[in-house]
C-alpha cells in the first residue's frame, strides 16, 4: 500500500506554546483513520498544516511520497485532490443546496473559467445523485440557511464529495446529529474508504467504534500511541490523559 | 439558471429609455422651453452616479469589499477625458497655445508633459478612461488582496488611497492643472459642449452606459463567478479551501468595478465642465457607499436607484436649507439602516408586493405591525 499523506517531524508553535511537537504521521491511500485527542492535543492546527492553512515551523508534509504540502496555500490544497469539513458546518447560506453542491464540483477553479461557464448535462446528473446521497433531494432550491443543523452537516458533507478529493478530513462530522445520524454518517464514510483516504478527527467514543478503524491518539502535539480502539483505549496513558476524563 | 434581465431590471430599464427619450427631445423640440437645458446636464450627471453606484455594488454588495476609495477611480476616469477636452481647446485658450494647456502656459512649462502625450486623440483617452483605473485598481488590489486584507483594515486603506491621490492632484507639479484641476472645456469631438445637441448626446450617452454597466454587472454576478464572489463575501475561508483562490476573484471584479467607475467620470466631466482634486474627497467615496446602502446593497438597480435619489434629493435640498444638507444626509441614512434594511428598493418591492396581494388589505397591514417586514428581510437578502 502507497502512502497517501506523511507528516515527519512537525513543529509548529504559537506565541511560545507547542501546538504541535515532533509529529510524524503516515496514512495510507484508501485508508480510513480516526484521529481522537484531548481539546488542545492538535488536532485543528494538524488540519490546517495539511490544508496550507498554517505553515510548519519545521518537519516535513509529503503527499503521495512526493510532494511538499507546506508550500502550498488553501486552495492548491484543495485542487491536489484534499478536501475539508470542518467542525462546524459551513454553508453558503444565501446559495441554495442545489448551488451549495454545484459550487463545490469538480471543475476549473479559474477566475475566466467561472465567469463563462454553463453548467453541463453531467454536473447536473451528479448534482442529483449527490443531493439523493445525503437526502436532501427536497430541499434542493431552498436557501441553505433553512437547514437544520444536522441537514447542514449533511450538505456539507455532500459539498465534500462534490470535490472528489482524495483525501477527506473531516472534523467532528457528528456533532449535532441524531444517534440514528451518527451511524449513517460512520456507514457512509466508512464507504467512502478504499476509494477515498478519510481522516476524521472525533470526541464521540461510539462514533469512533463504528468507524472499526486504526485510531492514533494525539496529545499536547505528539502522537502518544496508535492502533486498534481496544488497543489504545486498554492503553494507561491514553486512560489518564483522555478517556478518564 | 437566472435570467439576465429580471423584472426589477426589466422596469428599471424601461423607465430609464423613457426618460432617456423624453429628457433630451423635450428640450431640443421645444428648444429649452419646455425641459431647460440645464436640467439634461444635471439627470445626466445623475445617471453617471448611478453607473459609479453599480460599481461600487459590484464589489461591496457581492464581493464584499466595502471600499471607500470609488471615487479615486471616477475621478481618475474623469481627468483622463478632461486630458482630452483640454488638448481639443488647442489655440482658443486665454493664452493661444496650441499645444499646451492655460495652466502649464501660467506654470511657464515650456513642453507638454508625457503623460499628456497621446491625449489629443479621442480613441487615446477613451481607453485610458478604462486602463488608468482598471491597472491602479489592479496594482492596489495585487498587494491588498494577496496579502489577505480585509474588512475595516481594507476599507481604510482605499480611503487613504483617495485621500494620497487628492493631496497628489493638488500639487501643481503634478502637471494636472493643481487646486483648479481642468476646465474652461469647449468641444468635443468636434460639437461645442454649450449647445444643447452636445447635451443632448451626453445625456443619452451617460444612459446607454448606465444601461451596459448593469447588464454586464448581471450577467457577472448570475454566472458561476458571481456566485463565487457571493461566497467569498459570507465565507471566505470556505471559498479558498474549496480550491478557489479568492484573491483572483477578488482582484478580478475590482478591476471591472474600477473601470466602470472610470467611465461613469468620464461621462461626469463634460456634463459638469469641470474635473478638480475635490473629486477625489474621501467624502465622496463615503456618499457612494450611502447610495448603495440607500438604494438596496446588492441589487444593482437598487444602487444605481440610490444614487439618483440622493443625488435629487441633495440638488433640491441644497437649493432650499444648503446648511441643512448634510443633517439630512445623515438621517436618511439611519433611517435606511434601521428600518429599511433592504434599501428603497426593497420598501419598493415589498409594498408592490403586498400591494399585490389585492383584497385582503387590512390582513397585511396587520401582518406589518406583527413585524412580518423584519421577518421577511432575511429571506429576502438569501434571494439577493
Amino acid at each position: 500500500m502507497s502512502v497517501q499523506l506523511q507528516l515527519d517531524g512537525v513543529n509548529r508553535s504559537f506565541d511560545g506554546y507547542k501546538a504541535i511537537n515532533d509529529l510524524s504521521l503516515s496514512v495510507d491511500k484508501g485508508e480510513l483513520r480516526a484521529v481522537i485527542g484531548p481539546n488542545g492535543a492538535g488536532k485543528t492546527t494538524m488540519m490546517d498544516i495539511i490544508t496550507g492553512k498554517t505553515r510548519p515551523d519545521s518537519g516535513k508534509v509529503l503527499w503521495n511520497q512526493s510532494l511538499d504540502l507546506t508550500k502550498i496555500d488553501e486552495a492548491g490544497s484543495a485542487r491536489l485532490g484534499i478536501g475539508r469539513k470542518f467542525q462546524k458546518p459551513t454553508v453558503f447560506e444565501t446559495h441554495t443546496v442545489e448551488e451549495n453542491i454545484a459550487l463545490s464540483l469538480k471543475a476549473e477553479r479559474g477566475v475566466f473559467a467561472t465567469l463563462f461557464h454553463r453548467r453541463t448535462e453531467a454536473e447536473r446528473a451528479r448534482i442529483t445523485e449527490l443531493l439523493q446521497l445525503v437526502r436532501l433531494e427536497e430541499a434542493r432550491d431552498r436557501p441553505a440557511a433553512d437547514l437544520s443543523h444536522g441537514q447542514k452537516q449533511w450538505l456539507e458533507i455532500g459539498m465534500l464529495l462534490a470535490q472528489d478529493p482524495e483525501l477527506l478530513l473531516v472534523d467532528e462530522p457528528a456533532a449535532g446529529m441524531t444517534d440514528a445520524e451518527t451511524m449513517r454518517t460512520a456507514d457512509l464514510l466508512r464507504s467512502l474508504a478504499g476509494r477515498h483516504t478519510v481522516i476524521v478527527v472525533e470526541h464521540d467514543m461510539d462514533f469512533v467504534r463504528a468507524l472499526n478503524c486504526r485510531v492514533t491518539v494525539l496529545h499536547q502535539g505528539h502522537v502518544l500511541t496508535e492502533g486498534s480502539l481496544d488497543h489504545v483505549s486498554s492503553n494507561p496513558e491514553v486512560i489518564e490523559v483522555y478517556l478518564g476524563r | 439558471m437566472t435570467t439576465l434581465i429580471d423584472r426589477r431590471m426589466g422596469v428599471f430599464l424601461a423607465g430609464l429609455f423613457v426618460l432617456t427619450v423624453l429628457i433630451p427631445a423635450g428640450n431640443l423640440a421645444s428648444d429649452g422651453a419646455l425641459v431647460p437645458s440645464y436640467i439634461v446636464s444635471l439627470f445626466g450627471k445623475y445617471l453617471c452616479y448611478a453607473l459609479l453606484a453599480v460599481a461600487l455594488d459590484l464589489v461591496w454588495g457581492f464581493c464584499g469589499i466595502l471600499s471607500l476609495g470609488h471615487g479615486a477611480f471616477f475621478a481618475l476616469g474623469g481627468y483622463a477625458m478632461g486630458m482630452h477636452l483640454m488638448r481639443e481647446i488647442g489655440d482658443r485658450g486665454v493664452y493661444a497655445n496650441p499645444l499646451l494647456p492655460d495652466f502649464m502656459v501660467f506654470l511657464n512649462w515650456k513642453e507638454l508633459p508625457w503623460f499628456w502625450l497621446g491625449f489629443d486623440q479621442f480613441w487615446f483617452a477613451s481607453l485610458m478612461v478604462m486602463l488608468v483605473p482598471g491597472a491602479l485598481a489592479f496594482v492596489f488590489g495585487w498587494f491588498a488582496f494577496r496579502s489577505r486584507v480585509t474588512g475595516v483594515y481594507l476599507s481604510i486603506i482605499t480611503q487613504a488611497m483617495t485621500y494620497a491621490l487628492q493631496l497628489a492632484f493638488f500639487r501643481n507639479e503634478m502637471g494636472f492643472g493643481g487646486n483648479n484641476g481642468l476646465t474652461d472645456f469647449k468641444d468635443v469631438l468636434g460639437i461645442p459642449l454649450q449647445t444643447d445637441t452636445a447635451r443632448a448626446g451626453l445625456f443619452v450617452l451617460s444612459a446607454l452606459a448606465l444601461a451596459a454597466g448593469l447588464l454586464i454587472a448581471r450577467a457577472i454576478t448570475t454566472s458561476k463567478l458571481g456566485m463565487i464572489l457571493v461566497c467569498i463575501r459570507d465565507a471566505e475561508s470556505r471559498t479558498r479551501f474549496m480550491g478557489y483562490r479568492v484573491e483572483g476573484y477578488k482582484l478580478f471584479i475590482f478591476v471591472v468595478s474600477a473601470m466602470m467607475a472610470g467611465v461613469a467620470g468620464a461621462l461626469y466631466t463634460p456634463q459638469v465642465g469641470i474635473i478638480n482634486p475635490g473629486e477625489f474627497s474621501p467624502a465622496n467615496s463615503i456618499e457612494i457607499v450611502i447610495w448603495v446602502a440607500l438604494g438596496g446593497r446588492g441589487t444593482l438597480v437598487g444602487a444605481a436607484l440610490g444614487a439618483i435619489i440622493v443625488a435629487a434629493s441633495k440638488t433640491l435640498f441644497t437649493g432650499w436649507f444648503p446648511e441643512f444638507w448634510l443633517f439630512a444626509l445623515g438621517g436618511l441614512f439611519i433611517v435606511v439602516t434601521l428600518f429599511l434594511p433592504r434599501g428603497v428598493l426593497g420598501l419598493i418591492e415589498d409594498g408592490l408586493a403586498s400591494l399585490r396581494g389585492g383584497g385582503a388589505r387590512r390582513a397585511v397591514s396587520a401582518a406589518r405591525e406583527d413585524g412580518q417586514a423584519p421577518d421577511a428581510a432575511p429571506e429576502a437578502e438569501a434571494r439577493a
